[in-house]
């Protein structure tokens, strides 16, 4: 990110320099020569810089959502109403596969984003579709999951604590939905439109997105599956 | 094919609302064919619906707010006009339809006026005040302001088609169950919230996206002007808040639409669980609202009074800590939940710690006066009504939040004038000062003083004599939300308050007075310098109205305070600064994506409400076809060459120049 012209010194307007606290010169403007420091002072970050971290802030605000979920489940879990527990329902080795695929699938994904990177359309286009193909095993083996559960009497309308399983690990696979068809657009668009600036910024967001989709699921299958069957 | 929708749902029954929304119809229909007719559609299509300028954004988010300010204050009328006559009498709304209003008016006044009227004047002014073109992501703008207007249209719909919740502005559980509810109305409440609440969360990420991310050069944090302080607060708040709003309703919305039991009596849902997470949005909700407001009356006061705004360090520290503290209190919204004495201490001690940085505001902007030079021009009228009246209503929320007084207290007309005294005396007068401060800024010429000041002293008039009996009628043991009553000493007091809600109606009227005339008299009230009331900040370094670019040149920023710097280095040196080098600029293209987008939004919303499944997925399908139409267009910016840019910034500098002759003149 740094460039020499970076490092000038201060324009003499007063203004102490506080490049001491920011020696990279992170999130800067490599192409500036004015020499002020911090962003505050370089002026509008690049177009980059704002897309990313605009989608940074509305990844967070999606982590409080999936917060919530996961407060209703904690605070339901025992409300079973004489209906079956975690305990009784849980299938380990289907959740292990689940588990397995996604985290697969970031790995792949993170091997689209160095393929884009590289400006490569083939092996773009070849981890993409595998990030894809997880994915939707993922999906297949959640959906398998759900539908055995609701042909076992125990479906979301059982009871609270089945309510709220069903709403926070739903509510994952619905962002995995969304994330499918926002992959297949991506890799539509890259076909289409080439690596184009506009929609390499619009494939890093989905990285992102993908990636956090990994980081929920670490916590759905902490406190859903293994807390929740040791009690 | 129609759901659940058959020509019962339309109240033919009931006149009141069939009256009100033929005659609002009407009105509509009237401007419609007036905007084709005199060939303005083509105009308002390109210069407004499909406009992602900020500015233009801004104003389409006050606008709305000011209009739905009238519907819901209609419904206000309506309530204290029932209750001054259901003595001992049913009045004349029944109860079921008076239980709709009540809930009407909450809704559109927190979600449909003060927060569009909020985000309308941080959309219209962060940018400007940071000397940056545009906000991070002009288009999501104008999808979000869509949005929101899709939510409002949705409330109003509920007017003749079917009806609205009868469970208050909050739909608490089990009342809001398909068990005890079985209409529409909760519907109508749930999916319009839903859809306006993605509008505000991408509205709160955007700007504080822009605030964090796009300044002009120089401006640190501890230069930004005070209001792009508390607009950053409220805009965090936005953002960690929301969700969780979105999270509550969508498990409401499940229990009503699959059988859940998250909030139900049964199967061991958990109704509490309800009241603990809409706060945990709602208690935030009320920072977001009142945060912005303080940030206006920072700016006035100081404009006002001629002074740099006193302690604004302290300021700052006071808004963030507000911001935080917002997170920590939810629980005294039900003290009576039986949480036990200690959580009860734990949340009312919390509480009133939060009046500390808010009396650190309070007394910064007293000392922002003292010593000034003050002028009473209209908005600084509005800032003084505030100071007084919010001060009020900030102590009897310190009284409410002492939980042994909360049990005698809560649900009943002492809170409701509570949260009236903060909200009407803090965000709306916040709004209105903004409004009359700004409103030369965007349309170049100033509103109507006159007029202004008439609406001012009705509606502070108005406001004590509406809401002063309200904390008595509580203390005597009033509960709100009563369709009639046979307390013979409460009668009086309810009169006085209906005489009260008919002299802010006055204010009301004397508003739109002041537009009229000011439109019509905008030739001898025009704003020729662009810093019509001697501002300190970067908005007021631009023409009035702005030019789509905002700032030829992105503005140096040396110190706080930067326009003010500008003026007096002007003044010094007897010039403006050189001409500067005009470069041509990107300006994001329109598009119609907001509007599209909102229309399927409308749809989906409609058919959910009323089970119309397919059309839900046609209404999802189309608004995925709009993003990809978006997402697969070539050309995003357009190029205003140098040369338009320095004609337009040529007529800037010379008005500037004039002032500056003027000024030289004066002193």
């Amino acid at each position: 990110m740094s460039s020499a012209s970076t490092f000038a010194a201060p324009e003499s307007n007063g203004q102490k320099s506080r490049s001491g606290g920011d020696p990279y010169q992170l999130g800067r403007d490599a192409g500036r020569d004015d020499g002020s420091t911090g962003r505050g002072s370089g002026g509008p970050a690049p177009k980059r810089i704002v897309v990313g971290y605009g989608f940074w802030i509305f990844i967070l605000s999606d982590i409080i959502m999936f917060a919530a979920f996961f407060a209703a489940f904690a605070v339901l879990k025992d409300a079973t109403a004489g209906g079956p527990s975690g305990m009784q329902l849980f299938d380990r080795r289907n959740v292990g596969v689940e588990t397995v695929c996604l985290l697969l699938s970031s790995y792949t994904c993170g091997m689209a984003s160095l393929a884009m990177l590289r400006k490569n359309q083939l092996w773009f286009h070849v981890a993409m579709l595998a990030t894809a193909v997880l994915g939707a095993m993922f999906l297949g083996l959640e959906f398998k999951e759900f539908a055995d559960l609701v042909s076992r009497g125990a479906g979301p309308s059982r009871s609270a604590f089945l309510s709220a399983f069903f709403t926070l690990v739903g509510c994952h696979g619905l962002h995995v939905t969304c994330g499918l068809l926002w992959l297949l657009t991506m890799m539509a668009q890259v076909f289409a439109k080439g690596f184009r600036d506009d929609i390499l910024r619009r494939t890093m967001c989905f990285t992102l997105f993908w990636h956090a989709l990994d980081i929920v699921w670490v916590g759905v299958f902490t406190v859903v599956y293994l807390m929740g069957v040791t009690t | 094919m129609l759901g659940r929708l058959t020509l019962a749902a339309i109240p033919l029954d009931q006149p009141i609302p069939l009256i009100a929304a033929a005659l609002v119809g009407l009105v509509l229909l009237a401007v419609m064919a007036w905007i084709v007719f005199a060939g303005h559609l083509p105009y308002l299509w390109r210069e407004w619906i499909t406009s992602v300028d900020h500015k233009r954004v801004g104003i389409m988010y006050t606008l709305l707010a000011l209009v739905m300010l009238l519907r819901g204050f209609s419904d206000a009328i309506l309530m204290r006009s029932q209750q001054a006559l259901a003595y001992q009498a049913p009045g004349y709304l029944p109860p079921e339809h008076y239980d709709q209003i009540f809930s009407a008016h909450g809704t559109l006044m927190i979600f449909f006026v003060a927060m569009p009227f909020m985000i309308g004047l941080m959309n219209f002014v962060l940018p400007l005040q940071l000397g940056v073109r545009d906000v991070a992501f002009p288009t999501l703008n104008s999808v979000s302001f869509w949005l929101t207007a899709t939510g409002a249209l949705l409330v109003n719909i509920s007017l003749v088609v079917g009806e609205f919740a009868r469970t208050g502005w909050l739909p608490y559980p089990p009342l809001s169950e398909t068990a005890y509810s079985p209409g529409v109305g909760v519907d109508y409440y749930l999916w319009s919230l839903q859809i306006s609440g993605v509008g505000t969360l991408m509205s709160g990420i955007n700007l504080v996206t822009t605030i964090l991310k796009m300044r002009a050069p120089g401006m640190t944090y501890l230069r930004m002007p005070m209001f792009c302080w508390t607009a950053l607060a409220s805009n965090l708040l936005i953002v960690a808040a929301f969700p969780i709003l979105t999270a509550t309703l969508a498990m409401l919305i499940l229990d009503r639409y699959l059988g859940f039991h998250f909030f139900t009596n049964e199967a061991g849902g958990n109704v509490m669980m309800f009241n603990n997470l809409i706060w945990a949005w709602g208690h935030p909700e009320v920072y977001i609202l009142i945060l912005p407001a303080f940030g206006i009356f920072s700016e006035v006061i100081s404009t006002f009074s001629e002074k740099p705004l006193f302690g604004y360090r302290s300021m700052v520290m006071a808004t963030m800590a507000i911001c935080l503290l917002a997170f920590m209190v939810w629980l005294h919204h039900f003290f009576t939940m039986g949480a036990g004495g200690d959580v009860n201490a734990v949340f009312g001690v919390a509480t009133m710690i939060i009046a500390v940085p808010t009396g650190v505001k309070v007394f910064n902007w007293l000392f922002t006066m003292y010593g000034g030079r003050i002028r009473l021009d209209t908005p600084m009228l509005w800032a003084i009504g505030f100071v007084v009246t919010f001060t009020i209503g900030g102590m009897t929320g310190v009284m409410l939040a002492i939980p042994p007084a909360d049990f005698v207290l809560h649900n009943s007309l002492f809170l409701v004038a509570h949260f009236h005294n903060v909200i009407i005396g803090g965000v709306l007068f916040g709004g209105f000062a903004g409004y009359t401060f700004w409103f030369p800024k965007a349309f170049g010429f100033r509103l109507h003083e006159g007029w202004g000041k008439a609406a001012f002293w009705c509606w502070i008039v108005g406001f004590y004599v509406a809401f002063m009996p309200l904390y008595l009628l509580g203390l005597m043991g009033m509960t709100r939300r009563m369709q009639h009553y046979d307390d013979p000493t409460w009668h009086p007091w309810l009169i006085v308050a209906a005489v009260g809600a008919a002299i802010i109606l006055a204010g009301i009227i004397c508003q739109v007075v002041q537009l009229f005339v000011s439109i019509r008299q905008r030739a001898s009230l025009r704003d020729e310098t662009g810093d019509p009331w001697n501002g300190r900040s970067l908005e007021w370094s631009t023409a009035s109205p702005p030019p789509a670019f905002n700032f030829a040149v992105l503005p140096e920023v040396h110190g706080e305070e930067p326009y003010w710097g500008i003026k007096q280095r002007a003044h010094e040196q007897q010039h403006l600064d050189n001409t500067p080098d005009y470069e041509p600029i990107d300006m994001p293209r329109n598009s119609p994506t907001g509007f599209v987008c909102a229309f399927f939004a409308t749809l989906v919303g409609f058919a959910l409400i009323w089970y119309m499944w397919w059309l839900a997925i046609v209404g999802l399908l189309g608004a995925y076809a709009t993003f990809v139409v978006f997402a697969w267009r070539n050309r995003v910016e357009d190029v205003i060459p140098a040369e338009t840019v320095a004609r337009i910034d040529q007529a800037n500098r010379r008005a500037r120049a004039r002032a500056l002759e003027t000024l030289e003149v004066a002193s």
